[in-house]
């Protein structure tokens, strides 16, 4: 795979240690090879409470599971042009209860794909934030980091620390960083991975 | 030390003799399954993961009944991947058109999950089978996929939430309108990951098919089960169709619980939730003449024989109002067929309502009744998020089966006993 990372994230990575998945035409979300840093920048785009699986990806989609369609009618019901207006890595921040309804996995592949980098909620529903581990699409719970934020607003985040940076209204907001458990899941790349290795410890074991 | 029954299955599942709310645990699962929307995706990292073998072939179902019929090519292509990996893996439990029906109505029919069960499925409304008594939860594809693998997955032991129904239910309030007054008194996410167990004298005579529709809901709490404790009720119901042994689990009476909310519903009209979240509630006789253009009456919560016996009730002798569509789908052929038995399709037609063969279909705008801009349906279904039922521009009411029966007849949202 080529190694490559675009120009505003550069600086945050060793290009040597970077992978870019090319979800969707437009898509790019990375990831560090070690996982060692997990950092992004991007806009922000705020959403309300409650944003529901519907909103994020309405089912009439869902005769598919293709990313690319998935990623053009990310959050529609919510703004129809946002699929058209979203910059890689950019983030999605949003109130309590994000990704509520039903367990479609569609819903964080349709944000990942349409270049999203991660979200930062006041909370998300359960099985959301199952998915969205498991699909490798970080999410952060920071409600004071959300309060003062804006659509438009630049944002950094370091999920390794937990640290959101408002760089736009020079705030700086700690949230709890993602537990280790976590990050080795991540870090095998999602759940598969992660069971795979598994798999591949009980054989050698055995 | 005391547990709840919640904890008592999970520990069980575990090899443990007891675990603590919020702990970390690897359980044994008894049974999965997955649809035709969440499959195809399971199935693909399934193989992405190099797996060769399903780890059970008796205790996986895959169900296409999101948009089957196939409602068009794209959809034709996610059912035949469902089709073809059960004919290489030799599943016993896969459910063709003609003999399937609505997942969640049709794997506890066929006795195929059963009361102190650890089900998980790739479908949120999996928690319906906390009404038998099992720690049933909705997981997204990739979980199911790493079940179907292994059959374990891991979980975060959820604290209990206990509510209490007192008093005697009056006619046409059911198991619907208690977890629509319930939702709305605690929100979408009220019990964000916790368990639900509701209690109480009101549960204890409570049918099996109500039972279903509170457990079914609890996902619209944000809860990752709601359980129901087994009795004879259940046993009633699970001794005929049970195909292996099965266990009824209690909560201990001295077993914490993080909250415990109590209510006295004899005086409770029946609920709707009112656009766009299942937490708008409103008794129906508060409501202001709402005019409809749809009937939804089915889905996995109130898509069962009692709910087509209540809608019949209501609609025997009447003409569903000129301006509204109104549509019923029998969850399963088994409850198709005996509807249809007991004559209840005769008054569905003399009515003039559409019937319909088993499918998920409109509930979540997927065919069968999809709403254009400005139109309004009441339904039987369990979610009216924006563009739930279609357009992003319609609406969705959500209420039990006589309230959607009598509002078909009367064109507005009405009672029952108005019709």
């Amino acid at each position: 795979m080529k190694l490559r990372a675009p120009a505003g994230l550069a600086r945050f990575f060793d290009p040597s240690l970077v992978f870019v998945f090319r979800a969707g035409a437009k898509a790019t979300v990375l990831v560090s090879m070690r996982g060692e840093k997990m950092q992004f920048k991007g806009k922000a785009w705020k959403f309300g409470d409650d944003v529901d699986t519907d909103a994020i990806i309405p089912a009439r989609y869902l005769n598919t599971s293709d990313p690319k369609v998935l990623a053009q009618h990310c959050m529609e019901d919510a703004d129809p042009q946002f699929a058209s207006k979203v910059a890689a890595g950019d983030v999605i921040v949003a109130g309590k209860n994000f990704g509520c309804g039903s367990s479609r996995e569609h819903a964080p592949i349709a944000i990942k794909a349409a270049g999203l980098s991660c979200v930062i909620a006041h909370s998300f529903a359960r099985i959301f934030y199952r998915n969205a581990f498991n699909m490798g699409l970080p999410i952060l719970e920071c409600p004071e980091a959300i309060e003062s934020m804006a659509t438009g607003d630049e944002i950094e985040v370091d999920l390794d620390q937990g640290v959101i940076i408002n760089h736009t209204r020079n705030e700086r907001y700690q949230a709890q960083a993602v537990p280790p458990f976590m990050q080795r899941l991540l870090q095998a790349g999602g759940l598969m991975a992660y069971v795979q290795e598994q798999m591949r410890d009980e054989l050698t074991k055995s | 030390m005391a547990m709840t029954m919640s904890e008592k299955i999970l520990a069980r599942h575990a090899g443990r003799s007891e675990l603590h709310p919020d702990e970390l645990i690897e359980v044994n699962v008894d049974f999965a399954l997955g649809n035709d929307i969440t499959a195809p995706l399971a199935i693909e990292a399934f193989r992405s993961a190099g797996a060769k073998k399903v780890f059970d072939t008796e205790r996986i179902a895959l169900i296409p009944d999101h948009f089957t019929p196939n409602k068009d090519i794209a959809s034709a292509m996610q059912a035949k991947i469902l089709r073809e990996f059960s004919r290489e893996h030799q599943l016993t439990h896969y459910y063709e058109v003609g003999r399937m029906g609505v997942e969640h109505a049709l794997l506890p029919e066929l006795g195929l999950v059963l009361p102190g069960d650890v089900v998980i499925g790739a479908d949120s409304h999996t928690c319906t089978y906390g009404a038998l008594g099992a720690f049933a939860t909705g997981v997204g594809s990739t979980d199911l996929a790493a079940v179907m693998m292994r059959g374990k997955i891991w979980f975060k032991v959820p604290p209990t939430m206990k509510f209490v129904y007192r008093g005697k239910r009056r006619k046409w309030v059911g198991g619907k309108d208690l977890i629509l007054y319930t939702i709305g008194q605690i929100g979408v996410d009220g019990a964000r990951y916790r368990a639900m167990e509701f209690t109480g004298e009101v549960i204890e005579s409570l049918p099996m098919s109500h039972r279903f529709a509170m457990s079914n809901m609890a996902i619209e709490a944000g809860a990752k089960v709601g359980l129901i404790a087994p009795d004879d009720i259940t046993e009633a119901y699970v001794k005929e169709r049970a195909r292996r042994p099965y266990e009824f689990v209690h909560s201990d009476a001295d077993a914490q619980y993080e909250s415990v909310h109590e209510w006295d519903v004899s005086g409770f009209e029946p609920m709707v939730a009112l656009p766009h979240l299942p937490e708008n509630v409103r008794p129906v006789t508060e409501l202001d003449e709402i005019p409809i253009h749809q009937a939804v009456i089915g889905s996995c919560t109130n898509g069962r024989l009692d709910d087509l016996r209540e809608a019949a009730e209501v609609l025997k002798g009447n003409k569903v109002h000129p301006g509204v569509r109104c549509l019923i789908i029998p969850a399963t052929q088994h409850i198709y067929r005996e509807a249809m038995r007991e004559g209840l399709f005769e008054i569905f037609l003399d009515a003039e309502a559409a019937v319909s063969t088993p499918t998920c279909g409109p509930c979540l705008g997927g065919h069968m009744g999809i709403l254009a801009a400005g139109e309004r349906a009441v339904a039987t279904t369990n979610r009216n998020f924006v563009g739930r039922m279609g357009h992003p521009e319609s609406e969705v009411y959500l209420s039990n089966a006589a309230v959607a029966a009598a509002s078909a007849v009367a064109g507005v949202i009405v009672h029952p006993d108005r019709v």
